[in-house]
């Protein structure tokens, strides 16, 4: 399994939505994700690619699409 | 170490359903509410301002602790809501209540403000003597009832709170403080001077689901207190779903966390005072029971104190 299919397996368990949004578009204006997800999925992040997420890139535009995070996770591991 | 004599409220009597706001912000009230946790709120009326809610959450403050306004050594009050750049309302809520000339400083810290107030409060009191904090704010004057404002709109109410901080036995010791603060994240929750409110819910979510359990753990820890022995929580009343959030991660049940949100919905500075009134006239106040304050807001400033009821 490759990081951009570990981040939908994420995905759907933090949304409880299995209809996952192409990886370019945004997780949020599709209304995937609301705002009280976010904070799971980077716990979820967290603890499946072994990284600390700092708060200071507690960034929403960092986390925006599936793509946009799997950028993050490449240069943070 | 200072103690909390007492805590007041002022909430102003015009309510303001989730009914009545939908109409104007295009959603339904059932949105509202699952959103939020918020059915109501309050207003204050067109010429009721915010020195004269911080004015009576105050008085009922001083009643409360029988303490005559002219033993106040010292007057705080947290606005973010004020209706001029300067002066802001500490002195008019100073000539209100009749100090004459107490010092009376402004703190504009929005919804961390009355957490502010009361550690700065705790730090002062031993030398300057009794202190009085009060948070005032009118969120109805800086919100706009538009369909696209509807997520930030539909969370403000108006109202004040009040506590009196004094050296000597009280209703609550004051034993620890952790305070926090960020700029980096400032556009992110703001109060234009033209306004209205501004606010990246994501970000303020994000930072805050973190931010605020951690300074409740630190206070927490550095007292050997476990979570689950705190006997309530008093916290700015934010949003119902990050209030939950937050009893989650510290690990203790939902329901120490005193909230009324649902009936005056997020009233910034002033939501942890008004909770504070309501939770210390109600309550069963066991001594020696540890109590937790925790608020976070624009800026972003965020912190926690504890307690112990005597």
């Amino acid at each position: 399994m490759n990081n951009q299919d570990k981040i939908r397996e994420i995905l759907k368990a933090v949304s409880q939505n299995p209809d996952v949004p192409a990886d370019g578009d945004s997780l949020f204006d599709s209304g995937y994700l609301d705002s009280f997800a976010l904070p799971d999925m980077v716990a979820a992040l967290e603890t499946e690619f072994g990284i600390k997420i700092p708060d200071s890139d507690l960034n929403p535009r960092k986390f925006e699409s599936i793509d946009k995070i799997g950028q993050y996770i490449e240069a943070h591991r | 170490m200072a103690s909390i004599a007492a805590f007041g409220a002022y909430l102003p009597a015009r309510v303001v359903s989730n009914t009545e706001l939908s109409a104007q912000l295009d959603c339904t009230p059932e949105w509202i509410f699952e959103v939020s946790g918020i059915e109501e709120r309050r207003y204050a009326a067109p010429e009721e301002d915010v020195a004269a809610m911080g004015a009576a959450a105050a008085k009922d403050c001083l009643e409360r602790a029988r303490c005559p306004a002219a033993d106040v050594r010292l007057l705080i009050v947290s606005s973010a809501s004020s209706a001029q750049r300067f002066p802001g309302p500490a002195s008019a809520i100073a000539a209100q209540l009749g100090l004459g000339e107490t010092p009376a400083m402004d703190m504009p810290v929005a919804s961390a403000g009355s957490l502010f107030g009361l550690a700065l409060a705790s730090q002062l009191a031993p030398s300057a003597g009794t202190v009085l904090v009060i948070a005032a704010e009118k969120m109805s004057s800086a919100i706009v009832m538009q369909p696209e404002q509807r997520a930030t709109s539909m969370l403000f109410g108006d109202g004040a709170g009040a506590c009196l901080v004094r050296e000597g036995q009280g209703l609550l010791k004051i034993l620890d403080r952790e305070l926090g603060s960020d700029g980096a994240f400032a556009a992110d929750l703001r109060l234009p001077l033209a306004g209205p409110v501004e606010m990246n819910g994501r970000s303020v979510i994000m930072q805050a689901s973190r931010k605020i359990p951690r300074a409740i753990l630190t206070v927490l820890e550095r007292a050997g207190v476990a979570p689950a022995d705190v006997h309530t929580f008093l916290m700015h009343q934010a949003n119902q779903n990050l209030m939950d959030r937050v009893a989650k991660a510290v690990g203790a049940p939902a329901e120490r966390f005193y909230s009324n949100i649902r009936r005056y919905g997020n009233t910034s500075s002033a939501s942890m005072l008004i909770a504070a009134a309501e939770w210390s006239s109600t309550a069963n106040l066991p001594p020696g029971a540890p109590v937790c304050f925790a608020a976070f807001g624009a800026g972003f400033h965020w912190g926690a104190v504890l307690a112990r009821m005597e």
